[in-house]
């Protein structure tokens, strides 16, 4: 599914995820996040940057690693993303959904 | 004398040890196997414990009946493994060294990581399904609770046979039904993912067995604490679930033997190559089951897969012969639906669980993701071929390590 993010055409899936890392930068980025209900500050720019990081590591997510990462606790991971910060910061970082089993 | 050394000797260690018995010269290879218990449980089992569908005599046997001759097995913790030195400290100070290791601890579960959640309610009215010990007494609390809001809850991913909270939160309906009070009781199934089922082709297929059972769902839960007096859980974000009777999966963690000796990721599971089961950080160690960290399901049949590659690159490591990569997530898990029926999927690395048959291609007898009495017989066989079959290693008929494809309809996870 194509869809225009910050002037350009942008791959994402049926919820918004982008397909292709290659195509983020920090416009889609804070595009995404107006959509989401988020204004990116510094302290949310620092945890964009840890969860790319695992990613390009192949490390999979989650909220504990996110928590114990030194980055962020849990409690202001929630204050930065509301409601599902997982879900809400990997979209934001271009990064697909984590996903369990079924 | 070479020496192969085996920690853990639960479904996979077990599954090694007969294995490799048998294709090691005997004169050239002394095998020892190390566990804490005596006693095997067939975890599987803990699924029906409480609803007296099982007795506890039929999930656990002796450790001893299904380590094969010719390999001494250690009633032992294990204290510590110096990779860098291949050894292994025993509890009691005893020193093992081995040339070729083997680690098959597994996972367990870690409630203390879980603020609250071993405090004054725990096997009062808050349980695990997970352990010999929070199965029976949970029966017991079944047997004489008069009804409530029951909340099946799973603390955070991975866990093992992560199908299983659904499957309890589905035979609670009909235990209820058939004692004639599932009207007294409320059923909420609480998860940190976005649903009970994450993959849209499962999800699509399954929604309806949740509304034909009545059962609520909390989903993108990640819980902070559990308040005993309040008897409420609570999540990071504020959000709230009463319970009266909450049943708990916590958090699943590696043995901390992996932690002790420095080995695991921040789980204690050990990081490994996903294709040929050799732990990343040193050559002579393998790794089968749930102690890796591998991103295949957290299962016996995934562990039996495992083994038949695991068996072939062993060799292989012997006779310094490149390894195969070859294991790509198979897992296959009988879903019980409650009266009487269950479902099957079947699934790897980079496939979702698919509808078809399985496992003979295109003729059946299971059918996939699909309600049948046949695969509720299938999963209660399961526990005969675990103990007669599985453990000693002998290859279930039909069914291969990799996954088959024909006969399945596919749809590739996008990645
Ligand atoms: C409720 C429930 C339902 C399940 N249902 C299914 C199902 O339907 N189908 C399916 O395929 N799988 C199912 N499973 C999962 C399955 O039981 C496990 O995946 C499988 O047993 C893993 O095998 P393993 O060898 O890795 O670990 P285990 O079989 O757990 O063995 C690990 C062994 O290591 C020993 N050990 C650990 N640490 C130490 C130490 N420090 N010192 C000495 N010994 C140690 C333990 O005592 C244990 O015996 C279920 C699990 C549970 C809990």
């Amino acid at each position: 599914m194509l869809k225009q993010i910050a002037n350009i055409e942008i791959n994402v899936n049926d919820e918004g995820y982008l397909t292709d890392f290659s195509q983020w930068n920090k416009d889609v980025a804070m595009e995404i996040a107006k959509e989401e209900g988020v204004e990116l500050t510094d302290e949310h720019w620092k945890v964009i940057d840890y969860i790319q990081e695992q990613y390009r590591n192949e490390v999979p997510l989650s909220i504990r690693k996110v928590g114990k990462s030194g980055v962020v606790s849990i409690k202001d991971f929630y204050r930065l993303f509301p409601d599902g910060p997982l879900k809400k910061a990997t979209k934001i970082a271009g990064v697909p959904k984590p996903v369990s089993c079924i | 004398m070479q020496k192969l050394l085996i920690l853990g000797a639960g479904t996979g260690g077990t599954m090694m040890a007969n294995h490799l018995r048998s294709k090691l010269d005997k004169n050239e290879w002394e095998m020892t196997i190390v566990d804490q218990e005596k006693t095997h449980y067939y975890q599987p089992g803990f699924l029906f414990l409480p609803f007296d569908i099982y007795k506890p005599s039929q999930v656990k046997k002796s450790i001893k009946k299904f380590i094969p001759k010719g390999v001494n097995l250690i009633r032992s913790k294990i204290d510590r493994i110096d990779a860098d030195n291949n050894k292994v400290t025993l509890e009691g100070g005893d020193v093992l060294d081995y040339d070729l290791l083997i680690i098959a601890t597994g996972a367990h579960i870690a409630p203390q990581e879980i603020e609250g959640m071993l405090g004054s309610g725990w096997h009062k009215d808050v349980f695990d399904f997970y352990t010999y010990k929070g199965s029976k007494a949970l029966r017991d609390k079944l047997r004489e609770w008069e009804g409530g809001k029951l909340v099946v809850h799973i603390a955070e991913m991975p866990i093992k046979c992560p199908v299983a909270p659904l499957e309890f939160a589905f035979l609670s309906d009909s235990y209820f039904k058939h004692k004639g009070m599932r009207d007294k009781v409320d059923i909420t199934y609480v998860t940190p993912m976005s649903g009970a089922f994450t993959k849209p082709k499962a999800s699509n297929a399954l929604q309806y067995l949740l509304d034909e059972k009545g059962i609520n769902i909390v989903g993108d839960f990640n819980i902070e604490k559990v308040d005993n007096e309040a008897k409420k859980i609570v999540d990071y974000g504020g959000k709230e679930v009463e319970y009266d009777l909450l049943v708990t999966v916590p958090t699943n963690m590696g043995s901390e033997v992996i932690e002790r000796s420095g080995l695991g990721d921040d789980l204690n599971f050990i990081p490994t190559n996903k294709g040929s089961l050799q732990s990343k950080a040193h050559e002579n160690i393998f790794v089968i089951g749930d102690a890796s960290n591998l991103p295949a399901s957290k299962a016996g049949s995934v562990a039996h897969f495992e083994a038949e590659i695991l068996e072939e690159n062993i060799l292989r490591y012997i006779k310094g012969e490149p390894l195969k990569e070859k294991f790509d997530g198979h897992a296959n898990c009988f879903i019980e639906t409650g009266n009487g029926k269950a479902l099957l999927i079947d699934f790897n690395y980079t496939h979702e669980p698919v509808e078809g048959t399985f496992p003979l291609p295109g003729v059946g007898p299971l059918r996939l993701l699909q309600e049948s009495r046949m695969n509720h017989m299938g999963k209660l066989a399961f526990r005969w071929i675990y103990w007669n079959m599985l453990l000693k290693g002998i290859s279930i008929p039909f069914v291969s390590a990799t996954m088959s494809e024909a006969g399945k309809h596919f749809e590739e996870v996008e990645s």
